[in-house]
């Protein structure tokens, strides 16, 4: 199948931690993190300065923008897990001496995100000696990430590569948490779809359509609008949203 | 330098953008009806989500005045706004920003970095900074998050920094508190009306004073050092009417663990969670935060209880900063309303691996367990080890399995020295645990709660007592969470009690029920 086909050639390209996406020209201003978003070693770094070239004429345009998640999308492999998945099994405590501002201890906190999962799930998020995983997107029962109100956990799912969270429902500070700091984007499904996917399908997720397709099973699903969070998260994070709407300073730079 | 640029824009910007596009952080679900249960009370069962909206306006004579609940009113203060209603997305002015050696190191990284090297905080007097989580601990890192604390308290001048320098002896840091939840307390920095931040998910515990209290990560904890206002959606108040007499066997433990079971894990999401009626009147202020402490555990966004004689007395002493109690009016909206009969309820645990895994202590009683740990902000007050030696004085028994204390505070350390337990002839809590065989009281600190480095004491870092035997490690815990491997190895099985069904279930071996030894 056609679609397949792409997929798998996105997910090849993407040797990127992140995740392939597709931009369509007028969309691709979407990625672009500032430079006071927050992780100098945002692995999406690399990429934003190959479009800066393209888009550069487009920065006036994003401002104003509020439909501005509709032609992003991502591609990727897709890790299942149940519900109730609280932050001591996204990041557990041991490893909050990391500091997320830190960017080498940033890349660490990746290496662990998950690491907490018990042993019932057999299949690892990241392989040993690994800083990456290769699922770049996460989707759950309801109620994922409940319990303490660790940054580190949506901190730890981004630097691991993971781009989304499509759960059933989210515990609020992590909802929020996701937001501040623009690391996942926490879809919200209409339909509990942790019992339909697998881990290792190969899912697209369309933000404008709001919606979810399991290449490997064939199947679609809608997801409930990201609203006004999504260009949040999309600009890096509040601060980094703040200023690119003008609404705070930009840094002296 | 920053600071003077950085302010009046955040100010005009709060004032003329208040309806932007960051008004969502909050999700998008829509506020689901609560499963009804067969203890909600009759009269407002379940949600009532639609027409509250109409009724929150002002009528049309314009003279009637809105009715709010006590949320809403601390929240409409500190935004300064005559009237709120749920869903509402504000600019909250801060009165209190707790932080610890956990978030406070990130928190910190965030603030320099949007506001500036030289950035200073928006009121040195209104950052409160505990170190608390990993302290008594070889870790390097943990260590040099202190660090952190202690160089940013110095350069910002903050004004309560409870510092600990000598690692080998606490009780050479007069500065140290402890657990901040108990720590803030019992400083004086939980006051009825207030809006109190931390970057700990059970900052809610002051909701106990009457205040309107939330975690917040990181990057929000930054953005509040820096402008002392953070964006809040207004939740819609759920309601706990707790009447009738507590039983001598049950504790403010018990009726959380009650709650949380009856309305799910994720039962208080986006929610407040109000705990009126004339049981909450009779408890004392750390049940009561024990109460609030949990609510997160709910999914809870707060948790309040009305500030009376008993919240007055116990701030006596300990702030002279003047406050103002605010109340639910008797007509304002709840979302949906509960109400317990507490006379009938009996000591229960959460089972592994999910605080709202509810049982009756006694329906366990043939779990054989291997440790009870009592301590952290939930369970690790002075009067939650004045309740464990109650147990062990009426049974006059030896405990069965190491048992461990940790006070929360220092303070709490020293009652355990210096107070004499009611009926005891005299005897202190920490003599009577030591008759009992408990392991000697540690340094006051979250402990193995939430497992931390691994040298951290009482963690749980086996997953089995012996290779032999194939049965996991089971802790009795007066702690919060029994997530798997929240106390250290993640096959190991955390029931949750009050300090009475921990109390008994370390004299006996098994979890146990306290009416066997307190009745």
């Amino acid at each position: 199948m056609s679609a397949f086909a792409i997929v798998t050639k996105n997910v090849i390209f993407n040797s990127f931690p992140k995740l392939s996406f597709s931009l369509s020209p007028s969309s691709a201003i979407q990625f672009i993190r500032f430079p006071t978003s927050s992780i100098p070693a945002n692995p999406l770094a690399s990429l934003t300065q190959q479009f800066i070239p393209r888009t550069a004429s487009l920065i006036s345009r994003a401002t104003s923008s509020s439909s501005a998640a509709s032609s992003t999308t991502f591609h990727g492999l897709c890790y299942v897990v149940g519900d109730n998945i609280d932050t001591d099994q996204i990041i557990p405590a041991e490893y909050l001496t990391l500091v997320p501002s830190k960017p080498e201890e940033y890349e660490q906190l990746g290496s662990y995100a998950l690491i907490g999962l018990p042993s019932s799930y057999t299949t690892r998020f990241i392989e040993p000696n690994q800083m990456k995983t290769k699922y770049s997107i996460v989707i759950a029962g309801a109620n994922f990430g409940c319990g303490s109100s660790r940054e580190h956990a949506p901190v730890a799912l981004g630097a691991s590569g993971v781009a989304a969270v499509v759960a059933e429902s989210y515990a609020r500070i992590f909802f929020r948490n996701s937001v501040a700091t623009g690391e996942v984007y926490p879809l919200e499904t209409e339909v509990r779809i942790c019992e339909e996917c697998k881990t290792g399908d190969v899912v697209t997720v369309e933000l404008g359509d709001s919606r979810l397709i399991n290449h490997t099973t064939g199947k679609e699903y809608k997801l409930k609008p990201i609203g006004d969070a999504g260009p949040v998260i999309e600009a890096g994070g509040i601060f980094a949203y703040a200023r690119k709407t003008g609404m705070i300073p930009s840094h002296s730079a | 330098m920053a600071s003077s640029l950085t302010a009046p824009t955040f100010s005009s910007f709060l004032h003329s953008k208040k309806d932007s596009g960051l008004s969502a952080f909050a999700s998008t679900s829509p506020l689901s009806a609560q499963r009804c249960q067969n203890t909600v009370s009759k009269k407002i069962c379940c949600s009532v989500v639609a027409p509250q909206q109409s009724e929150r306006k002002p009528y049309s004579t314009g003279s009637v005045k809105t009715a709010m609940t006590m949320t809403e009113k601390i929240l409409a203060r500190a935004s300064e706004k005559p009237h709120l209603s749920p869903g509402d997305n504000v600019w909250v002015n801060i009165d209190i920003l707790m932080t610890h050696d956990v978030c406070g190191p990130g928190s910190i990284g965030i603030f320099k970095r949007e506001f500036g090297e030289d950035a200073k905080v928006w009121d040195r007097e209104k950052v409160v900074i505990i170190p608390d989580h990993y302290i008594f601990t070889s870790d390097v890192r943990a260590n040099r998050n202190v660090d952190i604390l202690r160089d940013f308290c110095q350069e910002q001048n903050i004004k309560y920094f409870y510092d600990i320098k000598d690692l080998s002896n606490f009780k050479a840091n007069p500065d140290y508190k402890g657990v901040c939840h108990v720590a803030l307390a019992q400083e004086g920095h939980c006051r009825p009306g207030e809006v109190l931040l931390g970057t700990d998910s059970h900052t809610c515990t002051a909701g106990a004073f009457g205040q309107f209290a939330t975690g917040i990560g990181n990057t929000d904890a930054g953005f509040v050092l820096g402008t002392g206002k953070l964006l809040l959606k207004v939740p819609p108040t759920l309601r706990f009417v707790m009447d009738g007499e507590m039983p001598p066997y049950l504790l403010a433990k018990d009726l959380i663990l009650q709650i949380i079971g009856e309305i799910s894990m994720a039962g208080a999401t986006y929610k407040a969670m109000e705990f009126v009626g004339t049981t909450i009147e009779s408890l004392n202020m750390e049940e009561r935060m024990t109460l609030c402490n949990m609510v997160v555990e709910a999914g809870g966004k707060n948790g309040v209880i009305p500030a009376d004689s008993t919240t007055y007395k116990y701030l006596e002493d300990r702030t002279s900063v003047p406050y103002e109690p605010v109340y639910s009016d008797s007509q304002a909206s709840f979302l949906s309303e509960y109400r317990f009969d507490v006379s009938k309820l009996e000591p229960l645990v959460a089972k592994p691996h999910s605080p709202d895994n509810r049982a009756l202590a006694r329906e366990c009683k043939d779990v054989k367990i291997d440790r009870v740990y009592i301590g952290s902000c939930t369970g690790g007050k002075t009067e939650d080890f004045m309740a464990a030696a109650k147990v062990f004085l009426a049974s006059g028994k030896k405990v069965k399995v190491p048992t461990f204390l940790v006070p929360a505070t220092q303070k709490v350390w020293m009652d355990l020295y210096g107070i004499p337990v009611p009926g005891s002839g005299g005897k202190t809590c920490s003599q009577i645990f030591e008759e009992a065989g408990c392991d000697t009281p540690a340094s006051p600190s979250c402990g193995a709660c939430l497992g931390g480095p691994k040298d951290t004491y009482a963690r749980l870092n086996e997953p089995q007592i012996n290779k032999l035997e194939h049965s996991m490690q089971v802790c009795v815990s007066t702690t919060n969470r029994n997530f798997p491997g929240r106390m250290g190895h993640k096959e190991g099985q955390v029931y949750l009690a009050s300090p009475y069904t921990a109390a008994a279930s370390a004299l006996t071996g098994f979890v146990t029920d306290p009416r066997e030894f307190l009745q």
